[in-house]
């Protein structure tokens, strides 16, 4: 690195290295990176990323929801919910590629481990703690056991569920910078193959990355905002004053 | 283009070892190489005490800063909520970048994992010291003050030990979370277990006995920070999820 403020050099290397192609030292001629290659790289980074959250939400919110309402298998879901944080991404990526091999199906099954989890902890947890009056509520009122989990506990639990599925969202978009190892090219490729891309590519990935799992959150923090019951956002308001 | 394993080789850049301890299943790459690993076991002793020492000073940093800010914002309710908004931005930064962004600061080196990994620590473990508070009975507190004390020991005489199941719940998630963080330190230089799974990261025994090891660690502190919990707080057990 260099001298004081090298850091805004560093940055503006990187920004650079974004916008247009560079050739380096590394490369013997060829041009890496530009709007281009970052590009392909975000679609391919999405693609995966949003594949493996939807299957994460098929299978997480569902199952979560169900032991929930019935409150069976609390010590799983919750021993779930701690123990996914002890998983190192690195390894587990690596064990993918080595003992399943390579592929986008390959890669999707490493993120949902890490993607699943959270969500389907915090589903479970959001569900249990709708308050039990509410149930009985609607039971008298007729409805069913379905409708009790879909129109009154699941939105009641928005604020827990999301809370979860950022963590999962989080999750997904760090792992899949691993990808390259398993033969995806996301933006992880510029973080991992510095004798490629350069010490510019190398911090051009990480603001990449950091960006799109911000951008990402922000959406998510948006879709709580437009899926939480007006009822709930007004308690927690007044629980907040 | 194409980006095989071998083009990781510049932040790998050690030459294979030796593999002589059971050569057949090392050439074939097999599940997991025994001989191999009773003879190789040595080289995984200094990565672990290096990641031990990032996890180590990484949680009693972020322990001490969340305890300060806790204190700062205990009194002071309304800092609460810039506190979780400052430690949580943070949070939504892949670790994976992170470390990378902290470089054209703080250099390479073990410095800058600990920053980053202590931020990370931080932000879980302030998040349950204040639920801690938080959750204290009304009741216990309006006991403390009708028997005459201050602010300062209504703090720390009921407030803080009654706390203690949230807040070692806390320290026990941010342990756990941060030995598979610090996995991903080496990318700052920083050294840890990271570094010996991505030299050899086709090599499959490689691989299972470093991820392996990071797992064994992060359960065993676990277990450890429980058992203190039972010390900190023999009367009630407390169960916090995040």
């Amino acid at each position: 690195m260099t001298a004081p403020l090298g850091f805004a050099g560093a940055f503006g290397d990187a920004i650079e290295f974004i916008l247009t192609p560079q050739e380096n030292r590394f490369t013997g001629g060829r041009k890496v990176g530009g709007l281009d290659q970052v590009w392909e790289l975000t679609l391919n980074h999405i693609e995966l990323s949003f594949a493996a959250l939807a299957i994460a939400l098929a299978f997480a919110l569902p199952i979560g929801a169900i032991l929930g309402h019935y409150g069976v298998g609390e010590r799983v879901a919750i021993s779930i919910g701690n123990s996914w944080r002890a998983i190192p991404e690195l390894a587990l990526v690596a064990l993918v590629a080595a003992f399943i091999g390579f592929g986008f199906v390959n890669m999707t099954i490493a993120l949902l481990i890490l993607g699943v989890p959270p969500i389907l902890t915090n589903t479970f947890v959001g569900v249990r703690q709708v308050d039990r009056d509410a149930v009985d509520a609607a039971r008298g009122m007729g409805m069913s056991d379905l409708g009790i989990i879909t129109r009154v506990e699941l939105p009641l639990a928005v604020p827990t569920i999301m809370s979860g599925v950022r963590t999962g969202s989080i999750n997904i978009i760090a792992t899949a910078a691993i990808g390259p190892l398993v033969g995806q090219l996301t933006l992880g490729d510029f973080i991992l193959n510095r004798n490629v891309y350069g010490e510019e590519g190398v911090l051009a990935g990480a603001i990449l990355v950091a960006s799109l799992a911000m951008l990402v959150e922000l959406g998510l923090a948006g879709l709580q905002w437009l899926l939480t019951p007006r009822g709930v956002k007004i308690a927690r308001e007044r629980a907040a004053a | 283009m194409s980006s095989t394993l071998a083009d990781l080789a510049p932040l790998a850049q050690t030459e294979i070892r030796d593999r002589s301890g059971d050569a057949d299943c090392v050439a074939e790459n097999g599940t997991f190489c025994f001989g191999w690993a009773a003879d190789n076991f040595d080289r995984y002793v200094e990565p672990t005490l290096e990641h031990l020492v990032l996890v180590g000073v990484s949680v009693i940093a972020g322990f001490l800063i969340a305890f300060g800010l806790a204190l700062l914002s205990h009194r002071r309710r309304w800092l609460i909520p810039p506190f979780i908004t400052a430690t949580g931005i943070l949070y939504t930064v892949p670790s994976i970048a992170f470390f990378i962004l902290l470089l054209p600061f703080t250099g390479r080196g073990t410095v800058t994992g600990i920053i980053a990994l202590t931020a990370y620590a931080l932000q879980i473990i302030y998040r349950n010291m204040v639920t801690g508070l938080n959750n204290v009975p009304v009741e216990a507190k309006d006991a403390g003050r009708g028997m005459g004390m201050t602010d300062s020991q209504l703090f720390w005489r009921v407030e803080l030990p009654l706390s203690v199941p949230e807040i070692v719940a806390g320290l026990r998630i941010a342990t756990v979370s941060t030995v598979a963080i610090a996995s991903l330190a080496f990318l700052a230089g920083a050294g840890g277990l990271g570094t010996e799974i991505f030299n050899q990261i086709d090599f499959k025994t490689n691989v299972l006995i470093a991820g392996g090891l990071c797992v064994v660690m992060a359960i065993a502190l676990d277990f450890a920070l429980l058992l203190l919990q039972r010390l900190a707080a023999p009367w009630r057990t407390g169960r916090v999820s995040t």
